[in-house]
Protein backbone atom coordinates (compact mmCIF):
# COMPACT_ATOMS: atom_id res chain seq x y z
CA UNK A 1 0.00 0.00 0.00
CA UNK A 2 1.20 3.65 -1.06
CA UNK A 3 0.79 6.16 1.45
CA UNK A 4 -1.25 8.85 1.33
CA UNK A 5 0.35 12.45 2.13
CA UNK A 6 -0.44 16.02 1.57
CA UNK A 7 0.70 18.00 -1.10
CA UNK A 8 2.69 20.21 1.84
CA UNK A 9 3.99 16.45 3.10
CA UNK A 10 5.60 16.04 -0.12
CA UNK A 11 7.19 19.38 -0.66
CA UNK A 12 8.53 18.66 2.28
CA UNK A 13 10.69 15.88 1.47
CA UNK A 14 11.99 18.25 -1.58
CA UNK A 15 15.17 20.18 -1.41
CA UNK A 16 16.54 23.26 -2.54
CA UNK A 17 18.50 22.51 -5.87
CA UNK A 18 16.59 19.35 -6.86
CA UNK A 19 15.80 18.46 -10.66
CA UNK A 20 11.95 17.55 -10.64
CA UNK A 21 9.83 17.04 -13.26
CA UNK A 22 6.52 17.91 -13.57
CA UNK A 23 3.81 16.98 -16.04
CA UNK A 24 1.18 18.57 -17.93
CA UNK A 25 0.37 19.96 -20.98
CA UNK A 26 0.26 23.66 -20.14
CA UNK A 27 -2.27 23.29 -17.24
CA UNK A 28 -4.06 20.46 -18.95
CA UNK A 29 -2.52 17.23 -16.85
CA UNK A 30 -0.54 19.45 -14.38
CA UNK A 31 -0.58 18.11 -10.67
CA UNK A 32 -1.55 22.10 -9.64
CA UNK A 33 -1.84 21.19 -5.48
CA UNK A 34 1.42 19.94 -5.78
CA UNK A 35 2.39 22.63 -7.57
CA UNK A 36 0.83 25.41 -5.75
CA UNK A 37 2.49 24.09 -2.39
CA UNK A 38 5.96 24.29 -4.18
CA UNK A 39 5.34 28.09 -4.98
CA UNK A 40 4.38 28.76 -1.12
CA UNK A 41 7.54 26.73 -0.19
CA UNK A 42 11.17 28.62 0.67
CA UNK A 43 12.51 26.33 -2.04
CA UNK A 44 14.47 27.27 -4.44
CA UNK A 45 17.82 26.84 -7.39
CA UNK A 46 15.16 24.41 -8.98
CA UNK A 47 15.68 22.58 -12.10
CA UNK A 48 11.96 22.07 -13.70
CA UNK A 49 11.76 19.48 -16.57
CA UNK A 50 8.27 20.02 -18.12
CA UNK A 51 6.73 21.10 -21.58
CA UNK A 52 6.24 24.39 -20.54
CA UNK A 53 6.37 26.69 -17.75
CA UNK A 54 3.03 27.08 -16.53
CA UNK A 55 1.12 30.26 -17.76
CA UNK A 56 1.18 33.62 -16.48
CA UNK A 57 0.87 33.33 -13.31
CA UNK A 58 -0.81 29.88 -13.06
CA UNK A 59 0.67 26.92 -12.21
CA UNK A 60 4.77 26.51 -12.72
CA UNK A 61 4.60 30.41 -14.24
CA UNK A 62 4.13 31.26 -10.39
CA UNK A 63 7.77 29.63 -9.45
CA UNK A 64 8.59 31.98 -11.90
CA UNK A 65 7.22 35.10 -10.76
CA UNK A 66 8.98 33.80 -7.27
CA UNK A 67 12.17 33.15 -8.96
CA UNK A 68 12.70 29.60 -7.36
CA UNK A 69 13.49 28.12 -10.82
CA UNK A 70 17.56 28.00 -11.54
CA UNK A 71 16.91 26.37 -14.89
CA UNK A 72 13.79 25.09 -17.50
CA UNK A 73 13.90 22.08 -19.36
CA UNK A 74 11.66 22.25 -21.85
CA UNK A 75 9.98 22.56 -25.64
CA UNK A 76 7.72 25.65 -25.47
CA UNK A 77 8.13 28.40 -23.41
CA UNK A 78 7.11 31.58 -25.25
CA UNK A 79 3.38 31.20 -23.98
CA UNK A 80 4.50 32.94 -20.81
CA UNK A 81 5.81 36.27 -21.04
CA UNK A 82 6.69 36.11 -17.60
CA UNK A 83 9.61 33.47 -18.85
CA UNK A 84 10.82 34.95 -21.33
CA UNK A 85 11.57 38.37 -19.03
CA UNK A 86 13.32 35.88 -16.94
CA UNK A 87 15.26 34.71 -19.39
CA UNK A 88 16.31 37.93 -20.99
CA UNK A 89 17.24 39.29 -17.54
CA UNK A 90 19.49 36.10 -16.98
CA UNK A 91 17.54 35.10 -14.20
CA UNK A 92 16.17 31.77 -15.20
CA UNK A 93 18.90 28.95 -17.67
CA UNK A 94 16.85 27.68 -20.50
CA UNK A 95 17.25 24.10 -22.22
CA UNK A 96 15.13 24.05 -25.67
CA UNK A 97 14.45 20.64 -26.84
CA UNK A 98 12.10 19.53 -29.62
CA UNK A 99 8.82 17.69 -27.52
CA UNK A 100 9.28 14.36 -29.26
CA UNK A 101 13.03 14.71 -28.55
CA UNK A 102 12.29 15.62 -24.58
CA UNK A 103 9.42 13.03 -24.06
CA UNK A 104 11.80 10.21 -25.88
CA UNK A 105 14.55 11.57 -22.86
CA UNK A 106 12.40 11.16 -20.46
CA UNK A 107 11.56 7.70 -21.99
CA UNK A 108 14.79 6.98 -21.88
CA UNK A 109 15.79 8.35 -18.47
CA UNK A 110 13.27 5.75 -17.48
CA UNK A 111 14.07 2.79 -19.05
CA UNK A 112 17.89 2.75 -18.38
CA UNK A 113 18.80 3.93 -21.63
CA UNK A 114 21.83 7.02 -21.27
CA UNK A 115 20.96 8.54 -24.83
CA UNK A 116 19.77 7.71 -28.54
CA UNK A 117 20.48 9.24 -32.02
CA UNK A 118 17.29 11.08 -33.42
CA UNK A 119 16.83 12.89 -36.63
CA UNK A 120 15.03 15.57 -35.47
CA UNK A 121 16.52 18.84 -35.36
CA UNK A 122 19.58 18.06 -37.17
CA UNK A 123 20.81 21.05 -39.13
CA UNK A 124 19.01 23.68 -37.20
CA UNK A 125 20.41 25.81 -34.21
CA UNK A 126 19.16 23.23 -31.74
CA UNK A 127 21.73 20.79 -33.04
CA UNK A 128 24.66 22.85 -32.97
CA UNK A 129 25.75 21.45 -29.61
CA UNK A 130 25.46 18.20 -29.98
CA UNK A 131 27.44 15.25 -31.37
CA UNK A 132 25.73 13.94 -34.75
CA UNK A 133 26.56 10.82 -36.39
CA UNK A 134 25.80 8.90 -39.36
CA UNK A 135 23.57 5.72 -39.16
CA UNK A 136 22.45 4.06 -42.71
CA UNK A 137 22.78 7.17 -44.98
CA UNK A 138 21.15 9.35 -43.00
CA UNK A 139 22.62 12.02 -39.76
CA UNK A 140 21.30 11.68 -36.03
CA UNK A 141 21.56 13.59 -33.03
CA UNK A 142 22.77 12.58 -29.82
CA UNK A 143 20.02 13.04 -27.15
CA UNK A 144 21.53 12.12 -23.69
CA UNK A 145 18.30 11.26 -21.56
CA UNK A 146 17.02 13.20 -18.72
CA UNK A 147 16.17 12.05 -15.11
CA UNK A 148 14.64 13.89 -11.84
CA UNK A 149 14.89 13.46 -8.16
CA UNK A 150 11.05 13.81 -7.60
CA UNK A 151 8.43 13.84 -10.52
CA UNK A 152 4.68 15.19 -9.87
CA UNK A 153 2.10 13.42 -11.39
CA UNK A 154 -1.67 14.13 -12.30
CA UNK A 155 -3.35 11.57 -12.62
CA UNK A 156 -7.04 10.60 -12.54
CA UNK A 157 -7.49 7.36 -10.54
CA UNK A 158 -5.23 5.21 -8.18
CA UNK A 159 -6.12 2.66 -6.62
CA UNK A 160 -3.83 1.79 -3.08
CA UNK A 161 -1.06 0.17 -4.56
CA UNK A 162 -0.77 2.76 -6.71
CA UNK A 163 -2.10 2.11 -10.21
CA UNK A 164 -2.79 4.91 -11.92
CA UNK A 165 -4.94 5.67 -15.14
CA UNK A 166 -4.90 9.07 -16.66
CA UNK A 167 -7.89 11.41 -17.81
CA UNK A 168 -7.73 11.77 -21.38
CA UNK A 169 -5.49 14.42 -22.64
CA UNK A 170 -4.28 15.20 -19.44
CA UNK A 171 -1.92 12.06 -19.79
CA UNK A 172 0.41 13.50 -21.96
CA UNK A 173 4.11 13.47 -20.00
CA UNK A 174 2.58 12.11 -16.90
CA UNK A 175 3.44 8.16 -17.65
CA UNK A 176 6.79 9.28 -18.74
CA UNK A 177 8.09 10.96 -15.76
CA UNK A 178 6.56 9.17 -13.37
CA UNK A 179 9.47 6.18 -14.30
CA UNK A 180 12.19 8.93 -14.79
CA UNK A 181 12.77 10.18 -10.99
CA UNK A 182 13.53 9.05 -7.87
CA UNK A 183 10.73 9.94 -5.78
CA UNK A 184 7.51 9.95 -7.52
CA UNK A 185 4.66 12.30 -6.30
CA UNK A 186 1.04 11.87 -7.58
CA UNK A 187 -1.80 13.98 -6.79
CA UNK A 188 -4.81 11.88 -7.75
CA UNK A 189 -8.82 12.82 -8.13
CA UNK A 190 -9.88 9.40 -7.05
CA UNK A 191 -8.34 6.46 -4.46
CA UNK A 192 -9.81 3.13 -4.71
CA UNK A 193 -9.41 -0.23 -3.26
CA UNK A 194 -7.02 -2.57 -4.55
CA UNK A 195 -8.84 -4.93 -6.95
CA UNK A 196 -10.95 -2.00 -8.67
CA UNK A 197 -9.21 -0.57 -11.36
CA UNK A 198 -9.02 -3.24 -14.59
CA UNK A 199 -5.80 -4.88 -15.23
CA UNK A 200 -6.24 -4.50 -18.49
CA UNK A 201 -6.77 -0.30 -18.24
CA UNK A 202 -3.80 0.78 -16.03
CA UNK A 203 -1.52 2.55 -17.74
CA UNK A 204 1.13 3.82 -14.96
CA UNK A 205 1.67 -0.03 -12.51
CA UNK A 206 2.18 0.53 -8.89
CA UNK A 207 6.25 0.09 -8.90
CA UNK A 208 6.92 3.38 -10.22
CA UNK A 209 4.92 5.54 -7.75
CA UNK A 210 6.25 6.35 -4.01
CA UNK A 211 3.35 8.79 -2.75
CA UNK A 212 -0.51 9.31 -2.78
CA UNK A 213 -1.61 12.82 -2.80
CA UNK A 214 -5.69 13.39 -2.64
CA UNK A 215 -6.51 15.81 -5.37
CA UNK A 216 -9.66 18.51 -5.90
CA UNK B 1 -14.52 32.08 -49.31
CA UNK B 2 -11.89 34.56 -48.42
CA UNK B 3 -8.49 33.71 -49.06
CA UNK B 4 -7.70 31.99 -46.39
CA UNK B 5 -10.61 29.58 -47.14
CA UNK B 6 -9.48 29.09 -50.55
CA UNK B 7 -5.92 27.60 -49.77
CA UNK B 8 -8.00 25.08 -47.21
CA UNK B 9 -10.21 24.07 -49.46
CA UNK B 10 -7.61 23.42 -51.96
CA UNK B 11 -5.29 21.74 -49.14
CA UNK B 12 -8.36 19.21 -48.12
CA UNK B 13 -8.25 17.72 -52.49
CA UNK B 14 -5.01 16.75 -51.25
CA UNK B 15 -6.15 14.51 -48.33
CA UNK B 16 -7.18 10.65 -49.05
CA UNK B 17 -9.77 8.76 -47.49
CA UNK B 18 -8.81 7.04 -44.35
CA UNK B 19 -5.69 9.12 -44.06
CA UNK B 20 -3.75 9.97 -40.45
CA UNK B 21 -3.38 13.44 -40.54
CA UNK B 22 -1.52 16.71 -38.09
CA UNK B 23 -2.94 20.32 -38.53
CA UNK B 24 -1.20 23.02 -37.64
CA UNK B 25 -3.03 26.11 -36.34
CA UNK B 26 -4.47 28.61 -38.49
CA UNK B 27 -5.61 27.99 -42.16
CA UNK B 28 -4.65 24.17 -41.58
CA UNK B 29 -7.52 24.08 -39.05
CA UNK B 30 -10.21 24.93 -41.47
CA UNK B 31 -9.08 22.33 -44.05
CA UNK B 32 -11.48 19.88 -42.31
CA UNK B 33 -14.60 22.15 -43.18
CA UNK B 34 -13.59 21.51 -46.74
CA UNK B 35 -13.06 17.77 -46.65
CA UNK B 36 -15.13 15.96 -50.11
CA UNK B 37 -18.05 14.04 -48.53
CA UNK B 38 -16.50 10.31 -49.66
CA UNK B 39 -13.54 11.00 -47.69
CA UNK B 40 -13.16 10.34 -43.64
CA UNK B 41 -9.67 11.71 -42.34
CA UNK B 42 -8.22 10.60 -38.41
CA UNK B 43 -7.19 13.80 -37.10
CA UNK B 44 -3.83 13.38 -34.93
CA UNK B 45 -2.81 16.27 -32.16
CA UNK B 46 0.38 15.83 -30.70
CA UNK B 47 -0.32 15.68 -27.20
CA UNK B 48 -1.80 12.26 -27.23
CA UNK B 49 -4.75 12.03 -29.25
CA UNK B 50 -6.32 10.37 -32.85
CA UNK B 51 -9.50 10.89 -33.52
CA UNK B 52 -10.07 14.35 -33.27
CA UNK B 53 -14.06 15.36 -33.67
CA UNK B 54 -15.51 19.19 -34.25
CA UNK B 55 -14.81 21.56 -31.78
CA UNK B 56 -17.02 21.87 -28.86
CA UNK B 57 -19.88 23.22 -27.81
CA UNK B 58 -20.04 25.32 -24.35
CA UNK B 59 -21.68 22.65 -22.70
CA UNK B 60 -19.65 19.93 -24.14
CA UNK B 61 -15.81 21.48 -22.63
CA UNK B 62 -13.88 18.61 -20.89
CA UNK B 63 -10.64 20.88 -19.27
CA UNK B 64 -9.13 17.13 -19.69
CA UNK B 65 -9.58 17.36 -23.63
CA UNK B 66 -7.32 20.11 -25.47
CA UNK B 67 -5.69 19.61 -28.70
CA UNK B 68 -1.53 21.20 -29.07
CA UNK B 69 -2.95 24.56 -29.49
CA UNK B 70 -4.47 24.08 -25.83
CA UNK B 71 -7.82 25.11 -27.12
CA UNK B 72 -11.07 22.86 -26.08
CA UNK B 73 -11.48 19.54 -29.01
CA UNK B 74 -14.32 17.03 -29.41
CA UNK B 75 -13.01 12.91 -29.47
CA UNK B 76 -14.38 11.21 -32.67
CA UNK B 77 -15.76 6.94 -31.82
CA UNK B 78 -12.81 4.80 -32.69
CA UNK B 79 -10.62 7.56 -31.15
CA UNK B 80 -7.94 6.74 -28.65
CA UNK B 81 -5.28 8.67 -26.11
CA UNK B 82 -1.80 7.94 -25.48
CA UNK B 83 1.40 9.52 -23.91
CA UNK B 84 3.82 11.76 -25.40
CA UNK B 85 6.42 9.78 -26.02
CA UNK B 86 4.45 7.13 -27.97
CA UNK B 87 2.73 10.45 -29.41
CA UNK B 88 5.68 11.35 -31.11
CA UNK B 89 6.92 8.25 -31.95
CA UNK B 90 4.10 8.38 -34.40
CA UNK B 91 5.01 11.07 -35.91
CA UNK B 92 9.11 10.18 -35.78
CA UNK B 93 8.23 6.72 -36.64
CA UNK B 94 6.30 7.77 -40.07
CA UNK B 95 2.72 6.84 -39.36
CA UNK B 96 1.35 9.98 -39.45
CA UNK B 97 0.73 10.00 -43.06
CA UNK B 98 0.34 13.98 -43.68
CA UNK B 99 0.94 17.13 -41.30
CA UNK B 100 -0.42 20.45 -43.00
CA UNK B 101 1.24 23.54 -41.27
CA UNK B 102 1.72 27.52 -41.78
CA UNK B 103 5.19 28.65 -41.95
CA UNK B 104 7.27 32.13 -41.55
CA UNK B 105 9.21 31.30 -44.51
CA UNK B 106 9.96 28.56 -47.51
CA UNK B 107 13.34 28.87 -49.34
CA UNK B 108 13.69 27.84 -53.36
CA UNK B 109 14.26 24.16 -51.85
CA UNK B 110 11.20 23.82 -50.28
CA UNK B 111 12.98 23.99 -46.57
CA UNK B 112 10.74 26.02 -44.37
CA UNK B 113 11.23 28.22 -41.28
CA UNK B 114 8.23 28.44 -38.91
CA UNK B 115 9.23 27.58 -35.30
CA UNK B 116 11.87 31.25 -34.13
CA UNK B 117 12.22 34.78 -34.80
CA UNK B 118 15.57 36.37 -35.36
CA UNK B 119 16.69 38.82 -33.31
CA UNK B 120 14.41 37.39 -30.85
CA UNK B 121 15.44 34.82 -27.62
CA UNK B 122 14.64 31.18 -29.27
CA UNK B 123 12.47 29.80 -26.20
CA UNK B 124 10.53 27.42 -28.04
CA UNK B 125 9.64 24.64 -30.52
CA UNK B 126 7.16 22.34 -29.46
CA UNK B 127 6.55 19.78 -31.68
CA UNK B 128 7.66 21.66 -35.61
CA UNK B 129 10.66 19.91 -36.04
CA UNK B 130 9.37 16.43 -34.92
CA UNK B 131 6.56 16.70 -37.97
CA UNK B 132 8.95 17.94 -40.48
CA UNK B 133 10.97 14.73 -39.85
CA UNK B 134 8.62 12.42 -39.70
CA UNK B 135 4.77 13.33 -41.37
CA UNK B 136 5.08 11.26 -44.60
CA UNK B 137 3.79 14.44 -46.74
CA UNK B 138 3.88 18.06 -45.57
CA UNK B 139 1.85 20.56 -46.98
CA UNK B 140 2.30 24.27 -45.93
CA UNK B 141 -0.81 26.70 -46.26
CA UNK B 142 -0.21 29.88 -45.95
CA UNK B 143 -0.67 33.66 -47.51
CA UNK B 144 1.68 34.22 -50.31
CA UNK B 145 3.13 37.04 -48.09
CA UNK B 146 3.39 38.97 -45.13
CA UNK B 147 1.03 41.96 -43.88
CA UNK B 148 3.81 44.43 -45.22
CA UNK B 149 3.63 42.69 -48.76
CA UNK B 150 7.25 40.83 -48.80
CA UNK B 151 7.13 37.59 -49.95
CA UNK B 152 7.14 34.45 -47.65
CA UNK B 153 8.46 32.28 -50.79
CA UNK B 154 12.39 33.46 -50.50
CA UNK B 155 16.11 32.28 -52.23
CA UNK B 156 17.08 31.35 -48.29
CA UNK B 157 15.83 31.61 -45.17
CA UNK B 158 16.55 34.70 -42.98
CA UNK B 159 14.35 33.05 -40.33
CA UNK B 160 15.59 30.31 -38.32
CA UNK B 161 15.49 26.76 -40.21
CA UNK B 162 13.29 23.90 -39.02
CA UNK B 163 14.59 21.15 -40.73
CA UNK B 164 17.01 20.01 -43.83
CA UNK B 165 14.02 18.08 -45.06
CA UNK B 166 11.96 19.76 -47.96
CA UNK B 167 8.28 19.56 -48.03
CA UNK B 168 6.29 18.61 -50.72
CA UNK B 169 3.84 21.34 -51.36
CA UNK B 170 3.13 25.15 -51.00
CA UNK B 171 -0.42 26.23 -51.70
CA UNK B 172 -0.96 29.60 -51.13
CA UNK B 173 -4.09 32.06 -52.19
CA UNK B 174 -2.28 32.57 -55.40
CA UNK B 175 -0.12 29.43 -56.57
CA UNK B 176 0.51 26.01 -55.55
CA UNK B 177 3.46 24.69 -55.91
CA UNK B 178 5.17 21.60 -55.77
CA UNK B 179 8.36 20.58 -54.35
CA UNK B 180 10.81 18.30 -56.30
CA UNK B 181 14.64 17.38 -56.34
CA UNK B 182 15.90 20.55 -58.02
CA UNK B 183 13.39 23.20 -56.38
CA UNK B 184 9.62 24.75 -56.93
CA UNK B 185 7.31 23.72 -59.37
CA UNK B 186 4.58 25.68 -60.28
CA UNK B 187 1.75 23.80 -60.68
CA UNK B 188 -1.76 25.61 -60.60
CA UNK B 189 -2.48 29.08 -60.35
CA UNK B 190 -5.55 31.13 -58.67
CA UNK B 191 -8.49 31.94 -61.28
CA UNK B 192 -7.04 35.60 -63.41
CA UNK B 193 -3.44 35.21 -61.85
CA UNK B 194 -1.00 35.25 -64.32
CA UNK B 195 2.74 33.37 -64.16
CA UNK B 196 3.98 37.45 -64.01
CA UNK B 197 1.55 37.85 -60.77
CA UNK B 198 3.38 34.83 -58.79
CA UNK B 199 6.77 36.26 -60.32
CA UNK B 200 6.15 39.69 -58.78
CA UNK B 201 5.08 38.01 -55.40
CA UNK B 202 7.59 35.26 -55.13
CA UNK B 203 11.03 35.63 -54.12
CA UNK B 204 12.62 32.20 -54.88
CA UNK B 205 13.17 31.30 -58.14
CA UNK B 206 10.62 28.38 -59.90
CA UNK B 207 10.01 26.21 -62.69
CA UNK B 208 6.59 26.23 -64.43
CA UNK B 209 5.18 22.68 -65.10
CA UNK B 210 3.69 20.98 -68.36
CA UNK B 211 0.71 21.03 -66.57
CA UNK B 212 0.40 23.96 -65.11
CA UNK B 213 -3.35 24.97 -64.88
CA UNK B 214 -5.13 28.37 -63.41
CA UNK B 215 -7.06 26.67 -60.75
CA UNK B 216 -10.95 26.92 -61.46
CA UNK B 217 -12.68 27.49 -57.83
Amino acid sequence: MKEIITANEAINMVKSESVIMVGGFGLVGCPIKLVESLSNSSLNNLTIISNNLGEQGKGLGKLVLNKQVAKGIGSYFTSNIDVVEAYQRGELEIELLPQGTMSEAIRAGGAGIGGFYTPVSVGTALAEPKETKIIGEKEYVLQEALQADFAFIKAKKADKLGNLIYSKSSRNFNPAMATAAKTVFVEVDEIVEVGELNPEEIITPHLYVDYLIEGE
Amino acid sequence: MDEKQLIAARAAQELKNGNVVNLGIGIPTKVVDYLPPDVTIHLHSENGILGLGPSPTEEEIDPDLVNAGKLPVTIVEGSSFFDSPSSFAMIRGKHVDVAVLGVLQVDQYGRIANWAIPGKNILGVGGAMDLLEGAKKVIVTMLHTTRSGESKIVESLSYPITSQRRVDMIITELAVFKVDKEGLLLMEMADGCTIEDVKKHTLAPFRLSSQLTSNVR
